[in-house]
């Protein structure tokens, strides 16, 4: 990983993985949905209502996945002072928050018709929306921290590792706590869904993943491109000073 | 040397934070687990009763034939069971689509002195199971055939 110590040989990289995720991941993600809502059969139960789990179930995922990868980029800041730690962790703030926004909010829509109801503070909907408040206060401390000069940045490392301590609190809150959510439908190695179902919520939840592992990069290469800008701008300045 | 030192030291440092964090993660989910419960099933409705008049949750099966409508076309009553034990259920008004016996439900209400529990809301409670319409009266050998007879 300290291969990537320096960054330009990151951005060398990143130029040309950060489109090909973003075109891949944006295909993919299309077809997956074109796929689950229109081939794709309807439910027994919920009928056609449950085509917006194409949607949520990726948005679910990627939004845990989003503070893992959070936390691990603290983690390698705080140990090994990784360089593109602290940015890695910035980068991946707004996505995560947004995917976890979109589960959210198709969760409420598919709430309605399913149980009858657009919201209840049940253990999986609380603990989801908390994640969405974490995101939140992690963009605002990591955005304090990059005003002050990098100095509480290490800050923002310790939130980003503490918050993780929700993300098994969400996978577990239906297993724990009586919930109004069903338990997960995939499990180690086993399926409650149907393969008709399955195969493209997989494909969908590939799609997507490559989308937010493009935005990730695409966010970390303008975050450099600032740094450096404004290191060259302080440069400048100073040259000016001595003239 | 000494950098190498400062590195296992904030790992050790960190790990060892992150298993007090944890721990403290699991008590307090642990201690939460009642609380934390958004409905309480049948079986704790019968080893403790919650007092007349409080607005509770109540979680669990519709028995199946237990659903009948009343004369004037708007209560129901039904049994909400969880294997154990049975709370019978009566409710006035419009039901979620998916409230139908055998499947999971949520009443919120209070318990009436006859042991009948009063609900005013009710939610649907799906499980975690989804199939295609045209697969939900077959058995896993059916399906295994139709599947094979298609191909």
């Amino acid at each position: 990983m300290h291969g990537f110590a320096n960054p330009a040989r990151f951005l060398r990289l990143a130029r040309w993985i950060t489109p090909l995720l973003l075109v891949v991941g944006g295909l993919v993600s299309a077809a997956a949905l074109a796929w689950g809502l229109w081939r794709a059969p309807a439910d027994y139960l919920q009928g056609d209502s449950v085509r917006i789990l194409y949607l949520h179930v990726p948005a679910a995922w990627l939004g845990m996945w989003g503070w893992v990868a959070i936390a691990i980029a603290s983690l390698a800041e705080l140990v090994w002072r990784h360089p593109l730690a602290a940015i890695a962790a910035r980068a991946a703030a707004a996505p995560g928050a947004f995917f976890t926004a979109l589960c959210l909010i198709t969760g409420s829509l598919w709430g309605r018709p399913a149980w009858g109801t657009w919201w209840v503070w049940d253990g999986r909907l609380t603990s989801m929306l908390v994640l969405l408040f974490l995101y939140f206060a992690y963009m605002a401390l990591a955005d304090a921290a990059e005003r002050d000069g990098g100095g509480g940045s290490r800050l923002a490392a310790i939130f980003g590792l503490v918050g993780a301590v929700n993300i098994p609190i969400i996978h577990y809150s239906v297993l724990w706590w009586n919930s109004l959510h069903q338990p997960p439908s995939i499990t180690m190695g086993k399926s409650a869904m149907s393969g008709e179902f399955l195969i493209p919520l997989l494909v969908a939840t590939v799609g997507f993943s490559c989308l937010f592992g493009g935005v990730i990069l695409a966010r970390m290469r303008a975050i450099l491109a600032d740094q450096q800008a404004e290191a060259r701008l302080r440069r400048k300045a100073m040259v000016r000073d001595e003239a | 040397m000494s950098a190498i030192k400062a590195k296992h030291q904030r790992l050790v440092l960190v790990l060892i934070a992150l298993a007090a964090l944890i721990g403290a993660g699991l008590l307090a989910a642990w201690a939460l687990r009642n609380q934390a419960s958004y409905f309480y099933v049948p079986s704790e409705f019968a080893a403790k009763p919650p007092e007349l008049g409080r607005a509770v949750r109540l979680g669990g099966m519709v028995e199946g034939g237990s659903l009948k409508t009343e004369a004037d076309g708007v209560t129901i009553r039904f049994v909400v069971g969880d294997g154990k034990a049975r709370v019978p259920v009566t409710f006035k008004g419009i039901v979620p689509d998916l409230f139908k016996e055998g499947s999971g439900v949520v009443a919120e209400g209070k318990l009436g002195p006859n042991g009948t529990f009063v609900a005013d809301n009710l939610l649907a409670k799906h499980d975690e199971k989804y199939v295609p319409r045209e697969m939900k009266d077959m058995t896993a050998a059916q399906v295994k055939q139709t599947v094979a007879e298609t191909k």
